[in-house]
């Protein structure tokens, strides 16, 4: 059986400031991140101690320094949240981590909640600006300018899988899902093919296959070692190739089929050999082939479209599921999985309310046949650009989604109480209740950890290491027991 | 703006409907209709096709409302470091 799988995404924001001739992206961030004020008593440490991004999956650890903040700055730049979620700077970038989940609707929930954070705090930083002087963030994953900022996708898979046959199949499956979730981009960088228009921001970046870094030299298959939870059991397997979209749809589709094919690769239910002959070129053809109609050699022999590739990954999943119980969530991504694969094969136009690629090229055709421009165009790029403007009265995919131009998946409301409330069936849960119940005895954080600070005793940390501990049903009693959090920490601990 | 979008997604809905209808002509699924209903139907999707150009207009022009002024400049500043 195939572990439960916990997800979080970790979106990476582009950000910049109009009418500031000394911009710099990190004072930037670090005013927008302190901005948001949804709690004065909180002063949250982000608790590196448990942190070690420079373990490897392949079982050795790489030499380098890890970076650990003083405490004023590491509380500048880390706000930990009452929906459980992360809000940070990193590097010269805002960051939302969301809470754990444990279903695909909740991500999309919890990463468009994470958007609105992101609004909330650059209109506040804006105040705090020179007159004339405003933030702007987008949701997008490069400059075009050869700088790229990613989109992390997190899931818990079990330790015994062993991670060469993660590579083996995953692989060839992350460079063909851009089909359907890819953000599009108009033209190339990195020194990539020139092309009009391609699928994904991304692909042009990823030079190697299986590797531990994530700036330079960017793997399709990344190896961080951090499960942030019980390592003898556990893996957090870190995505690093995909696009951040804007559409819900091809959120939901991105994260929820990912999560079906990794439990096919726990449960060893792919036979087929997918691997692809030079998966590195292979993901950047993909990207520049919008027609999605191009044939790739695979190892096997023969030669596959990107849509056929997915298309023997679907077979595999809806026998898989012929046998099993099939939760609702995991049954709506595979109909649409299907029906999309359907429409890509036949044509991938047809999408433009479901995948973001497709949105944004259908909006910049319509514009460019009605004003006569081009792809090359100033008003074409800005146009790429600002679909991906998080500003509900600017942003371009706010403009679509509307009109009621755009399929949803979740709802407004839904994401307004997730911008409060952690989801309650995962740790997440009584990580978010302990800031928003005690927020001045809570002294750090991290996923698998929180530790308190009451009164003359030592600082008391509380381990997390089981994902799916620390829910609603198994601590609201505890919660209900501990007025204050010193009750807490003795009814824990005795 | 409630209101505006439900009437779009009743467009979508006609959309659709006129995407189905036209896919059924193809196949050819059509054929004991008569000529005179043929005859309607077709104007009525000229009809329907008109609005649809009318609301890309619209949309177009709402772009154009909150399109960045001096895009050249602006899409040539938008300049991020590197991050992950």
């Amino acid at each position: 059986m195939p572990l439960p799988k916990v997800i979080g995404t970790e979106i990476e924001y582009g950000i910049t400031v109009q009418n500031d001739r000394d911009f710099d992206p990190i004072s930037s961030c670090v005013l927008l991140v302190n901005a948001y004020r949804e709690n004065e008593e909180a002063q949250i440490l982000w608790d590196y101690e448990q942190e070690n991004p420079l373990a490897d999956a392949r079982g050795f650890h790489v030499e380098g320094e890890k970076y650990t903040p003083n405490q004023q700055e590491n509380i500048a730049r880390n706000k930990t949240l009452m929906n459980g979620a992360r809000f940070y700077v990193d590097h010269a970038h805002p960051e939302y981590s969301t809470p754990e989940v444990t279903n695909v609707r909740d991500l999309v929930v919890h990463e468009r909640a994470g958007e609105r954070v992101m609004e909330t705090a650059r209109r506040a930083a804006s105040t705090l600006l020179p007159q004339g002087s405003y933030l702007l963030i987008y949701k997008n994953n490069s400059d075009r300018k050869g700088n790229s900022y990613g989109c992390h996708e997190n899931y818990l898979i079990d330790r015994r899988t062993p991670f060469k046959d993660v590579v083996a199949h995953f692989l060839p499956f992350l460079v063909t899902r851009q089909i359907f979730c890819g953000a599009g981009k108009v033209g190339s960088e990195n020194r990539s093919t020139p092309c009009t228009y391609q699928i994904s921001q991304r692909a042009d970046f990823f030079e190697t296959e299986v590797a531990l870094d994530t700036m330079v030299k960017r793997p399709i298959i990344n190896t961080r070692d951090e499960p942030h939870a019980d390592r003898e059991k556990y893996r957090r397997l870190h995505v690093i190739v995909g696009d951040s979209n804007l559409s819900e749809v091809s959120t939901y589709l991105r994260v929820g089929v990912s999560t079906i094919v990794l439990a096919l690769i726990e449960d060893r239910a792919l036979d087929r050999d997918l691997s692809i002959v030079d998966p590195v070129k292979v993901i950047k053809e993909v990207s520049h082939d919008p027609a999605c109609k191009r044939e790739y050699l695979m190892e096997r022999g023969g030669r596959l479209t990107a849509v056929q590739m997915q298309q023997e990954f679907l077979e595999a999943a809806l026998r898989y599921f012929s046998s099993r119980e099939i939760d609702p969530i995991t049954k709506d991504v595979l109909v649409r999985w299907e029906q999309t694969l359907g429409k890509l094969a036949e044509d991938p136009m047809q999408l433009d309310r479901e995948v973001d690629w497709v949105i944004k090229r259908k909006v910049i055709e319509e514009y460019m046949s009605r004003r006569k421009v081009d792809w090359g165009h100033p008003q074409v790029q800005m146009l790429d650009l600002q679909y991906h403007d998080i500003r509900p009265d600017r942003g371009l995919y706010h403009l679509l989604e509307r009109r009621g131009e755009v399929d949803r998946i979740v709802s407004d409301e839904e994401i307004a109480r997730a911008v409060e409330i952690a989801p309650d069936d995962t740790r997440a849960y009584f990580r978010g209740e302990c800031i928003r119940r005690y927020p001045d005895a809570v002294f750090g954080v991290n996923w698998d950890s929180i530790s308190f600070n009451v009164g003359e005793d030592p600082i008391k940390r509380i381990l997390m290491n089981e994902p799916l501990k620390g829910t609603k049903a198994h601590v609201k009693e505890l919660f209900d027991a501990s007025p204050t959090a010193t009750d807490l920490v003795r009814n824990l601990t005795s | 703006m409630r209101i505006s979008r439900h009437a779009d997604d009743r467009l979508a809905v006609v959309w659709k409907a006129a995407d189905q209808q036209q896919k059924k002509k193809q196949s050819g699924g059509d054929g004991d209709s008569s000529s005179d209903e043929d005859g309607a139907g077709q104007k009525q999707m000229a009809k329907k096709g008109e609005e649809l150009k009318e609301e890309m207009d619209s949309l177009i022009d709402e772009i154009d409302e909150v399109l960045e002024e001096n895009a050249e400049e602006f899409v040539k500043n938008y300049v991020q470091r590197g991050g992950e």
